[in-house]
């Protein structure tokens, strides 16, 4: 029984990948079985096409909605945090770094809810959050889930750029990614001054010190990162 | 790095790339066969080597405008840098070694920029720009440049904060490119180094916050200086795809100031230009 419904499910898999986009299957023609198993496997690419969500959310990166929706999720996800932070700052927090992080909770509320409105009707619902891991009376423990949602924000928006097909939105994204990076920095310099941009620390995030690039990863990559910290279940389909 | 979807994307603004790559087939060979030995993380490097072997130097012009434009740009942020490190006429004492360090991690990363666009753009890359051409002092406006630490920060923030602006400036014309994404990683950075640019501007006695807020008085510039106004242009929006930020669905705690913060702006190529070559000598201006 089991063996069946994984053959039937390889087979529905097989089904969809040559059954995709003029773009994919001359890519296949030209690049041969085996390159491209190798280059599935490099981009990491876990198709449930065929197994939409009986639960929890679904991103569906079918189109431009899908990649705003998984913004949309990462801003729920931070402003909540920052939320929690701002209401009860550990207390050796300094009046400037109390200051600072009520700033940011305002920066991620404003995303969040911008991408509310921007959705409208389709946007996903809201997010129950998982903060168990974080001891939100620690500013050791406060600072490094900041910067760990900083910096995976940053690497989120950077390797879904190239999914966007509308200008806007794609400008957009552009707008939250650079307020991002400076959020960064700025934790990261509370936690160590000068660790603002070291990119040598951020290379499970994509990024590349010796071409003075910042993390980027596929939508797949960051949700299995986040995951820890969101009790609903997301879905992820046409990735 | 999706490969497939960069592909199918390129496709979309290249419809010959699958011609393109076919008669290189080895590039792609020698892509792939690196497979897993490879660390994602210098992904990037070795898809931009892929590219300049598949396209050779028929990059798309508009692709090599971009990309030439932005290179210009990391010259002229490298040597601002490099000479305030090593220059002979710089008079200023950095306050700490944190600050030198801060900058000496700033030039290297201006540097492996302008290395990583010109190997990308291989014969199509723009001149050198020397630090012979450069004029830092901008014709006298910030004479004592290299003399006074406050205003050696003060322009290099105009570098930074123009630099973030004119990455995301150009980023529709990269759209659905494979090298969106390694510009997007260049982009975020710039944004990292203007934090603490701001930082160190806040250390010396500045009023400045690491993000860019709303100036004294609602204007768009929150340096405190006059002379960077083209820089801040259009930096006060407040309202993003028709969408109101202010009070955004009774946030009362999303202020003007707020919501100026959360998002910063693109900066058309023309403004870029105009603030580019006011650090350039005539006869070497973009």
């Amino acid at each position: 029984m089991k063996n069946n419904e994984l053959e039937i499910k390889d087979e529905l898999q097989e089904k969809s990948l040559f059954e995709g986009s003029l773009g994919r299957r001359s890519f296949l023609q030209f690049a041969g079985a085996s390159a491209a198993g190798m280059a599935l496997v490099a981009a990491g690419c876990k198709k449930d096409r065929n197994f939409p969500a009986m639960n929890g959310t679904t991103l569906d990166f079918k189109d431009d909605f899908g990649v705003l929706n998984y913004a949309y999720a990462l801003e729920q996800l931070e402003a909540a945090f920052y939320i929690k932070v701002a209401s009860a700052p550990p207390s050796s927090f300094t009046t400037a770094q109390k200051a600072y992080f009520q700033d940011i909770q305002f920066h991620e509320v404003a995303h969040r809810e911008f991408f509310k409105n921007a959705l409208s009707t389709a946007a996903i619902g809201s997010l129950e959050v998982d903060f168990s891991s974080i001891d939100f009376t620690s500013a050791t423990s406060v600072l490094g889930a900041a910067m760990a949602f900083e910096d995976l924000g940053v690497a989120a928006y950077n390797g879904a750029g190239v999914r966007i097909k509308t200008d806007a939105y794609l400008v957009l994204a552009g707008k939250i990614v650079s307020v991002e990076a400076r959020h960064a920095a700025y934790v990261r310099d509370i936690i160590s001054n000068g660790s603002f941009a070291d990119l040598n620390s951020m290379t499970a995030l994509g990024a590349n010190n010796a071409g003075g690039l910042d993390g980027a990863l596929t939508p797949d990559k960051v949700l299995a990162i986040a995951g820890k910290y969101i009790k609903t279940k997301i879905n992820v389909i046409n990735l | 790095m999706n490969i497939v979807n960069i592909l199918e994307e390129i496709e979309k603004v290249d419809g010959e790339i699958y011609e393109r790559l076919s008669p290189r087939r080895s590039a792609m060979k020698d892509f792939y066969s690196m497979g897993k030995k490879i660390a994602l993380a210098a992904a990037p490097l070795a898809l931009g080597s892929m590219f300049t072997k598949a396209y050779g130097q028929t990059l798309p012009t508009a692709v090599v405008n971009t990309l030439n434009f932005a290179l210009s740009l990391e010259y002229l942020e490298y040597h601002f840098y490099n000479h305030a490190l090593l220059g002979t006429d710089v008079t200023f004492a950095y306050p700490t070694a944190a600050a030198k360090a801060a900058i000496t991690t700033i030039r290297d990363h201006e540097l492996a920029h302008v290395n990583l666009l010109k190997g990308a753009l291989a014969g199509a890359a723009r001149p050198e720009i020397t630090y012979a051409m450069t004029d830092f002092t901008a014709g006298g406006t910030f004479g004592d440049v290299y003399q006074n630490y406050l205003t050696f920060l003060k322009v290099a923030l105009g570098f930074e904060d123009t630099g973030v602006r004119a990455y995301k400036g150009q980023a529709t014309v990269l759209k659905g490119n494979a090298v969106l994404t390694t510009a997007l990683q260049i982009h975020s950075v710039e944004a990292r180094h203007a934090s603490h640019i701001r930082q160190m501007l806040a250390a010396a006695g500045a009023s400045i916050k690491p993000w860019i807020s709303l100036g004294a008085g609602g204007i768009a510039n929150d340096t405190g200086v006059p002379q960077v106004d083209p820089v801040y242009a259009g930096e006060g929006l407040d309202v993003q795809a028709g969408v109101t930020i202010t009070g955004i669905n009774g946030q009362t705690g999303v202020t003007k100031a707020a919501a100026v913060e959360s998002f910063d702006e693109p900066l058309d190529t023309a403004s870029v230009v105009t603030i580019a070559n006011l650090f350039l000598r005539t006869g070497s201006k973009l």
